[in-house]
């Protein structure tokens, strides 16, 4: 479980660290916390050529909140997230799901756009992101900045839309409109493992109260981050009983297509969509229910 | 001797030393050592056509590539088997590198040895093994099917075949004519021992002293040394073995000598220069050992208070692709599956099978957790047939301390008779019943049912056997320091023995624990010794400390004596916190450190203290031997019988099948207790791993024989956070076999979790579980069975 030899190259510029890219881009990959890369280096799983460190690139340390969202620098580590309160209060589904990314160690260290660029099917703040519809910003040498929605840039299971000569600069978590309380929550077989279902959700009501608008988005659940619109089972319905709750996970249910692995079977993965989906609605709703 | 630290909760002495990282392992020695690296087999199954290795010659830093074809005679030879018996009729072991054959993945086939692990690493990956795969047997049902063979000349995949009887009649007999019948069809899957420090091998060889000194991580260096002198065509007098610090071992540290054991040191003289290899996780996964993996078929005939009439179990185990260890855990299963009951007639077969697979050797428990499951899954089935409590069926099924010792009637794991030395089981199912609330649970019951939670009770019991021999020794030496240093033959891989082996020594002496020094897995200090595992180093160690430092106080009596002169007798003399007194006028006394002096006469004077033991001192000679100091043994005569009982609470979610333990309480008993706060921690660490075996660790194979969670990541060891408080309760059956009354502890807390936990979600959940371990998600599809039921 040794690395194979590898070219290391630790910029001090963004400037640098694309210039770098733009020359070795198709044999060299970007080191950012290091918490999924260094592992499969490891074990000899992936062999680039150059590694492109991006931790001394103190400009891109930071998580800042203003009036339409946060943003997150890559050099920002899923602890950094989890910390700001600005962020927290901002959007409080920001810190709900980063405290369930692994544990407190690994988050000091990974990065949360280094995640997003991982697209890790399980990982949860892709999910985050998917879900309040943000966006990253790459830079390269060639085209200099372009931003990709959340839609656009979760590809496939560990493939996103940062191509080799492009550094994911920022990570723009837009705040939900109007009223929305957020949830999220997970099944795992262990403390802080990969979820075996999770879900994050958001439910918006209308000035008296009345749900407005809620939808989910699932990890572990597909080969990308799946999204689903529940609102028609829960806009207008009666909360009280819970029925609509239930009915929303069904709908979630019915569109996920989940995977048999060692820990879990497809069936109970969807029956734990089902059953998330429905908890955490209600607990979304309860947050800013009047 | 004294009783002033026997049965204290000391701190251990060896703590503050490994929790300040100050600790030594095997990895933390030999910095300018060559490493070796191996390739290992990717495929389950295969011939070795052709291995060619010259790509890896352009790596830089490359120094060595061996294959099978460059070992000498002994080296190329199968590996040794360990413990052979007669129903063993068909062993096989490896060799160090396949011979033509691999088995299963992970099986070593070529070496290399580079300046660095890294370059080593690179070097293997250019190596390229041209293989012809044969079709793999994966599993016990493929095994027993037997449509593909592992070993062309080993029929039906079988191994061995073992049959016993308790001489207490037929028991298919027994069972037919009992008034009530049930028959159950059990399984166990995969588990690993998984120390958190793989094994590793660091040998020197000095070309001028014609010696080898290797350094091992394993958990017997003395037999270690011999199989290394064997191989090597050393004598032994030749061949130092050292034990540095051991993170863990759980069983997987006794088998020896493991491939690279052989290797590394043959490299090492080869090459004349020192050579290191240290197991990565991958590697511990794919080429070490497993256990646990069995399927049962159990039949018994009872009468309706619960009473066993006879019992017949088929118990069919995987043993991977070799035998090096024999039988052992198909032969512990298969007699400590009776626990603490009278089952009438038994009889039991086993049929130990190869299979394409990691080989397997015992894992802390070695065969019992998986004999306790089948014989507590029959219990529970039982009190379910005749709607008895769980309990009352075990009680009326219970060995009565009146009736000890009592034979069980068959042959256990040492050879010897299964008779259990002492035990009072009554009182330890009174004692779990009420630590475990099983009297108030209904109540507890419906107080949760009222909250939509679903909750469950639990209960499994089981004996011991443990300290069995054939034998332990120890060197006990008191310098003229006042230090006391106790040099024991077996190794210690994190038990506390630093700490309870100096308490036995210094209750003998006379001396503080902080004064005693214990030092282990050393062959340079002590060459007779077997090892430590099947809970057995307090017993044996811990008895031939005491059987040495004792001769060391009649020695000390005797020199005290002699330098005290006026007439006292050495019958007369204590030992008393660092001195020798006599024991009705402690006005006549002299310091032990000073005995230690006049013990060693000397001609020259080289300090102070030196001066009283020169020829022209005043003091008289004892006519003793020089050095105070002495060597013990203890040999058992058999196993002794620890015991006991496990209760567990557990809540599993009505919706996401989710299983939490709510509480855990063992009660135990190990005989006299050298330190309660040691196995206290034996146990919790026991029953972490018992949690573990339960409910999240199995290794996973898929057909073609890829083991496919070969890392943390998938192969789940429970952390802290799965891990529930535990809630222990001693109680002291001393056992009769041996002076200090005591009895192994450090496999208890394992061996009747599964059970335990399966007793309990299957009350919680009312269905039956038949199959361990168990995830939700194999609760959602058993709930699935009991809906369309």
């Amino acid at each position: 479980m040794k690395p194979p030899p590898v070219v290391y190259h630790g910029p001090d510029t963004v400037a640098e660290a694309v210039r770098l890219l733009a020359e070795h881009g198709a044999e060299a990959k970007v080191l950012a916390g290091g918490q999924s890369l260094v592992p499969m280096l490891n074990m000899r799983l992936t062999a680039p050529a150059r590694l492109v460190d991006v931790n001394r690139l103190d400009e891109l340390a930071y998580v800042r909140t203003d009036l339409h969202g946060v943003r997150v620098g890559a050099l920002a580590r899923h602890a950094d997230v989890e910390r700001a309160t600005h962020a927290f209060e901002a959007i409080p589904l920001l810190r709900q799901a980063v405290r369930t990314v692994a544990h407190p160690t690994i988050r000091n260290r990974g990065t949360t756009v280094g995640s997003l660029v991982h697209a890790d099917p399980c990982g949860e703040m892709p999910a985050v992101l998917a879900l309040l519809d943000g966006e990253v910003t790459l830079r390269s040498e060639r085209d200099g900045e372009r931003i990709v929605a959340a839609r656009d840039f979760f590809v496939g299971p560990m493939e996103s839309a940062c191509r080799e000569d492009e550094i994911a600069v920022e990570a723009y978590f837009p705040r939900p409109r109007g009223r929305t309380g957020s949830d999220w929550r997970e099944v795992s077989r262990r403390n802080g493992d990969y979820a075996l279902c999770g879900v994050g959700t958001l439910v918006r009501v209308d000035e008296v109260g009345a749900v407005v608008g809620a939808t989910a988005v699932y990890i572990a659940m597909g080969p990308v981050p799946q999204v689903v619109d529940v609102t028609e089972a829960v806009a207008g319905a009666d909360i009280a009983s819970g029925v609509a709750w239930a009915a929303a996970g069904q709908i979630a249910a019915d569109r996920l297509e989940p995977e048999d692995d060692i820990h879990a079977g497809a069936d109970y993965r969807r029956h734990l969509a089902r059953v998330l989906t429905a908890r955490s609605l209600q607990a979304a709703y309860e947050a800013v229910a009047p | 001797m004294s009783d002033k630290y026997l049965g204290q909760p000391l701190v251990r002495k060896e703590d503050p030393r490994l929790l300040r990282g100050d600790g030594r392992y095997l990895d933390d020695l030999g910095h300018d050592a060559l490493a070796a690296a191996f390739v290992r087999s990717p495929v389950a199954h295969a011939r070795i056509l052709d291995i060619d290795v010259s790509d890896a010659l352009d790596v830089d830093g490359l120094v060595a590539v061996y294959t099978h074809e460059d070992l000498p005679d002994r080296i190329a030879e199968p590996l040794p088997l360990l413990i052979p018996h007669p129903d063993l009729t068909h062993p096989r072991t490896p060799h160090c590198l396949a011979n033509g054959e691999v088995n299963h993945v992970g099986e070593a086939v070529v070496m290399v040895v580079a300046t660095d692990r890294y370059l080593a690493e690179d070097a293997a990956e250019r190596i390229v093994v041209t293989y012809e795969q044969l079709p793999p047997v994966v599993g016990i049902g493929a095994a027993r099917a037997a449509e593909r063979l592992v070993h062309e000349d080993v029929p039906g995949n079988v191994a061995a075949r073992s049959v016993q009887v308790n001489g207490k009649g037929d028991a298919h007999q027994a069972i037919a004519a009992a008034p009530h019948r049930l028959t159950l069809d059990l399984e166990i899957e995969r588990s690993a021992s998984m120390p958190m420090e793989g094994k590793g091998v660091l040998a020197r060889w000095d070309a001028d002293d014609k010696t080898l000194r290797v350094h091992s991580s394993t958990q017997t260096s003395t037999s270690v040394r011999l199989a290394v002198a064997a191989k090597l065509g050393l004598p032994p007098d030749r061949v130092e073995v050292v034990t540095p610090d051991v993170g863990g071992g759980f069983g997987v540290k006794i088998v020896h000598p493991w491939p690279e054991e052989i290797l590394v040191p043959w490299a090492a003289m080869t090459l004349g220069r020192d050579v290191k290899w240290a197991e990565d996780r991958r590697e511990h996964f794919i080429s070490s050992a497993h256990e646990r993996g069995q399927q049962q078929r159990i039949e018994v005939g009872f009468d309706g208070s619960g009473r066993l009439h006879g019992l017949s179990v088929e118990i069919w185990h995987d043993n991977g692709a070799y035998t090096p260890y024999g039988i052992i855990v198909p032969i512990v299963s298969s007699t400590q599956l009776l626990g603490p009951y009278k089952v009438g007639a038994y009889r039991v077969e086993f049929t130990s099978l190869y299979t394409n697979t990691v080989m397997v050797t015992p894992y802390r428990g070695a065969g019992r957790p998986q004999g306790v499951f089948a014989m507590e899954r029959t219990m529970d089935a039982i009190a379910e047939y005749l709607g008895l409590d769980r309990l009352a069926v075990r009680e009326a099924n219970l060995i009565q301390p009146e009736e000890m010792p009592y034979d069980q009637g068959l042959v256990f794991q040492d050879g010897r008779p299964l008779i259990y030395d002492s035990g009072d089981y009554p009182k330890m199912l009174r004692m779990i019943r009420e630590l475990v609330g099983w009297d108030g649970f209904e109540a507890e019951r419906e107080a949760a049912a009222a909250e939509g939670r679903r909750i469950g009770i639990g209960v499994a019991a089981y004996v011991e056997g443990t300290g069995m021999g054939p034998y332990e020794g120890a060197h006990v030496k008191v310098e003229t320091t006042g230090e006391v240093v106790v040099s024991a033959g077996l190794t210690t891989q994190g038990q506390g023995h630093y700490t309870t082996l100096a308490q036995i020594a210094a209750d003998q002496l006379g001396v503080a624990v902080a004064d005693v020094t214990v030092v282990t897995g050393d062959t340079r200090r002590f060459k007779y010794a077997v090892g430590t595992f099947a809970s057995r180093a307090i017993v044996t160690s811990g008895n031939a400390v005491a059987v040495a430092a004792g001769k060391v106080a009649e020695k000390a009596k005797r020199v005290a004596a002699a330098a005290l002169g006026g007439g006292v007798e050495p019958g007369e003399l204590e030992l008393v916190d660092g001195l020798v007194r006599h024991r009705d006028d402690h006005t006549v006394s002299i310091d032990l450190r000073t005995v230690a002096v006049l013990s060693n006469p000397l001609r020259y004077a080289f300090d102070e203290a030196a001066k009283a033991a020169t020829q022209f001192a005043s003091v008289s000679s004892s006519g003793e031997e020089p050095g105070l100091e002495a060597t013990g043994y203890y040999m058992p005569e058999r196993s002794t019988f620890a015991a006991g009982a496990h209760g567990v609470v557990v809540e599993t979610d009505p919706e996401t099948a989710d299983i939490r333990i709510l509480r855990y309480c063992v009660v135990h008993d190990c005989g006299v207790v050298v330190n309660p706060r040691i196995v206290e921690g034996q146990v919790h660490g026991g029953v972490a791993q018992g949690v573990g075996g339960a409910l999240y660790e199995r290794i996973v194979y898929d057909e073609a024989g890829q083991l496919v969670n070969a890392s943390y990541m998938d192969f789940l060891i429970p952390f802290a956070t799965e891990v529930p408080q535990i809630t222990t309760a001693h109680m002291v059956t001393a056992s009769g076999l041996n002076p200090l009354g005591l009895k192994g502890a450090g496999e208890a807390g394992v061996i009747p979790t599964s059970a335990a936990i399966a007793s309990a979600i299957e009350d919680a959940e009312r269905l039956t579980i038949r199959r361990m371990p168990i995830s939700p998600s194999e609760l959602y599809e058993l709930r699935k069975g009991r809906v369309h039921a």
